[in-house]
């Protein structure tokens, strides 16, 4: 165990190459219990369940590649990844913050309820599946880049942002938006997402409103801008006045009209 | 609007000399059966009636009764009422019908071929009202082997055990969710599995901060909605279950229907009041068993290691080889749902056309599990339409380690299966978030009954196992032995692994 500081403060690393998530994960459960509230989790690659059900206010760094479900249950910590994440980042999560400077793979806040995960580069399919709110904490997932098939679905409460940074917008009306797959917000009775460009109906199936907005005209929009440029660094002043395509539910229970209720 | 073809399932008949219009049946009934007319006579809606019942048992001068409604029309043995009446509600609304608690259709009900042994002579009976009978269990992963140090006469065991949770006895209640049922039900489960040393299971509706004194006696149930799931849940519940599948409902999601989800409800499982709470089909981040293998130890890690996980899913035809993938990735106890298994809210065409009665499934999946080596490593829960002791003596005796009540608990609180949980309306104030009704169930009154129905089973238990001459549960968990078939083909008899009535041990 060694100590470095970065940016002026102390931290605790462990160095991670080739140890078993098990005993990883054992050994951050342990320092977290004990106070550390710094860690840097060196040559990260691959290991699953980092940081999965822990509370408190500990700070997270990871260098490398974390594996399946970083975070998965957590309620609380702040996590902070150079470089990639795979599959189910915030899994389930509860509260705290997930900040990724590269790509997510799939699932990424499935079902996550409250707390803040920011995705610098692209995210996978099934991004931000069932996730919902809570009062005090509201879920927001915010994707620098592009995200895939089935984005939202099933949502029932916070906030989705897909900025596509890097994605030139096509200008024609009826030609697909780039930055989402197909089945966006199937099924969603809850929440909004904002997706920037314009997004033909026909690229939208499912039960929801749509409007067109800026983060100049919505203030909770540009809100969830500044915080994730500054959760990563980055200038996105240019974003103020760019048109995204806001969708809400139409009602909150979509699949109402596929039963008979009749006593 | 054109006149409604279904005609009324029931019929409510008034005996107007014992009537003393007291009103009592205007306030007792949910579904507003009865209304008072302009000339003070009192009123019955048959359209509206389910036949629960509630009116009749409180009429305080016996003056009601319902009947079934059977005079409607050419019915044949073919073209039942049931079916017609559902064609014409189907045409009308275009709708997939719902309905609520277990199938009820008329599939061979193997408790009801199944006879148990008793002693004669030769090995004599135990009276268990002067012998100790050993009827608790313990649910969790089993060690291949224990390892024994330190020096002679202060031997201990080397490591750890697996972490393992102890019932008096092998019953549990099933995972009813505060949402589908209410809090003061939820409560008196949660107080009765207390007061009996058993646990209950949260559903997946998440925790309600009223449970916090019952958290030793709390199963936590994790399903594709993940309501309510976070940390602390974890931390509160003493077994954590994951819901792959429901009996009621195999391979389908739930919708808790929005009538039901006021503000506490939306609170506990973080959507919006009056929103349908929707339980996606699968989970969406298990797609495959090495996928459920993660969410397994995503739920170890996240608890350290500390607490067995269940994976629940519905008997299918499949389900021995099911079981034997769900053991492999690590669960610690498997439950198997079978086909009579309730549901707050069901299409009717699902419960009643898919699944396995739990008695073959507990049959195959705890032969396959023997086969592969892998059974004494984890424990087996059957649920699905245990309706006595009997029944649940005699899933043990096929394989199972321990039951799951739904059904039968809510009945002991006054449930009449009208199978209208979904409507929110139930008159016993059971299903339902109506605080009028709500109040009907009191959580102290109610676990008393739930216990009393147990003590009684405890009871029926010890004298069916004193009567085999067996004393301990550990020697009745999958004993075929002590069951013999009456009235079922080899081939039935062969899944089952029962001889047939006649033969000899």
């Amino acid at each position: 165990m060694i100590r470095t500081t970065v940016g002026g403060r102390a931290m605790k690393v462990i160095e991670s190459k080739g140890v078993p998530y098990r005993e990883l994960n054992r050994e951050i459960r342990r320092l977290v219990a004990a106070g550390e509230d710094r860690l840097l989790l060196r040559g990260v690659n691959g290991q699953r369940y980092i940081g999965a059900g822990l509370k408190g206010m500990a700070r997270l760094e990871i260098e490398g590649t974390a594996g399946n479900n970083l975070g998965a249950m957590m309620n609380g910590l702040s996590i902070y990844v150079h470089g990639n994440v795979q599959d189910g980042a915030g899994n389930t999560m509860s509260g705290g913050e997930i900040v990724v400077r590269g790509s997510a793979g799939d699932i990424t806040g499935y079902a996550m309820r409250g707390g803040k995960i920011l995705i610098q580069g692209n995210a996978g399919w099934r991004v931000g599946i069932h996730m919902k709110s809570r009062e005090d904490q509201p879920a927001v997932l915010v994707i620098g880049g592009k995200a895939g098939d089935f984005l939202g679905e099933y949502m029932a409460g916070g906030t989705i942002v897909v900025l596509g940074l890097d994605t030139p917008l096509h200008q024609e009306r009826e030609s697909a938006n780039p930055l989402i797959g197909n089945y966006l917000a199937s099924g969603m009775h809850g929440g909004t997402i904002y997706i920037r460009g314009r997004i033909p109906a026909w690229q939208i199936r499912g039960q929801v409103q749509t409007g067109l907005t800026t983060p100049e005209e919505s203030p909770p929009l540009w809100n969830w801008i500044e915080q994730f440029a500054a959760g990563l660094h980055l200038d996105c002043s240019g974003l103020f006045r760019e048109i995204f395509t806001c969708l809400m539910p139409q009602g909150a229970r979509p699949y109402a009209h596929l039963y008979d209720h009749s006593a | 609007m054109p006149r409604s073809l279904v005609p009324p399932e029931f019929l409510v008949h008034r005996d107007e000399g014992r009537c003393t219009k007291c009103k009592a049946c205007i306030r007792q009934c949910g579904f507003g059966v009865h209304a008072e007319g302009p000339d003070d006579r009192i009123s019955a809606n048959d359209q509206r009636c389910v036949n629960c019942q509630r009116c009749v048992v409180m009429c305080p001068t016996g003056a009601l009764k319902i009947t079934a409604n059977k005079e409607i029309g050419r019915e044949n043995a073919y073209w039942s009422a049931e079916r017609l009446r559902e064609i014409w509600r189907q045409a009308e609304s275009g709708g997939a019908i719902l309905t609520s608690m277990g199938c009820d259709r008329n599939y061979p009900v193997y408790f009801d071929h199944l006879l148990l042994n008793a002693s004669q002579v030769t090995n004599p009976s135990i009276d268990p009202l002067r012998e100790p009978m050993e009827i608790r269990t313990f649910l969790g992963r089993k060690p291949e082997k224990l390892s024994i140090a330190g020096p002679p006469g202060e031997e201990r065991l080397a490591g750890p055990l697996p972490p393992e949770v102890r019932l008096e006895m092998p019953v549990m209640f099933a995972a009813m969710s505060f949402g589908s049922i209410s809090k003061n039900t939820v409560l008196a489960l949660a107080k009765a599995a207390k007061r009996m040393g058993i646990m209950f299971n949260t559903g997946e509706g998440g925790m309600n901060p009223a449970l916090g004194p019952f958290r030793d006696h709390m199963i936590v149930q994790v399903a594709s909605g993940r309501f309510g799931v976070d940390s602390a849940y974890l931390e509160a519940g003493r077994i954590i279950e994951i819901k792959i599948g429901q009996g009621a409902k195999p391979g389908i999601g739930g919708h808790l229907p929005g009538e039901k989800v006021n503000a506490e409800i939306a609170r506990t499982r973080g959507i919006p009041t009056g929103a349908d709470a929707i339980s996606p089909a699968p989970h969406h981040d298990i797609y495959s068993i090495e996928d459920l293998r993660q969410l397994i130890y995503t739920l170890k890690e996240a608890t350290d290691y500390q607490k067995p996980v269940a994976v629940k899913i519905a008997a299918v035809h499949n389900v021995a080889a099911i079981a034997s993938g769900i053991v492999r990735a690590g669960a610690d106890i498997v439950v198997l749902d079978g086909l009579r298994g309730g549901t707050g809210a069901a299409p009717k065409m699902i419960r009643d056309h898919i699944g396995l009665p739990v008695e073959l499934a507990i049959a195959v999946v705890d032969r396959r599990l023997r086969e592969e080596g892998l059974r004494e490593q984890v424990s087996l829960v059957a649920g699905g339409g245990i309706r006595s002791s009997a029944d649940l003596l005699k899933v043990i005796c096929l394989g199972a380690d321990a039951a799951y009540l739904g059904t039968a608990a809510l009945l002991a609180l006054g449930c009449h299966l009208c199978q209208r949980c979904y409507t929110g309306k139930c008159s016993w104030g059971i299903a339902t978030q109506d605080p009028s009704l709500t109040k009907r169930v009191d959580p102290e009154a109610g676990a008393d009954r739930l216990v009393n129905l147990l003590t009684a089973w405890q009871h029926e238990l010890k004298e069916f196992m004193g009567a085999m001459g067996i004393n301990a549960l550990e020697s009745m968990r999958g004993n075929r032995l002590q069951l013999r078939g009456v009235g079922l083909p080899q081939n039935e008899l062969d899944q089952l692994g029962v001889k047939q009535a006649g033969e000899a041990m």
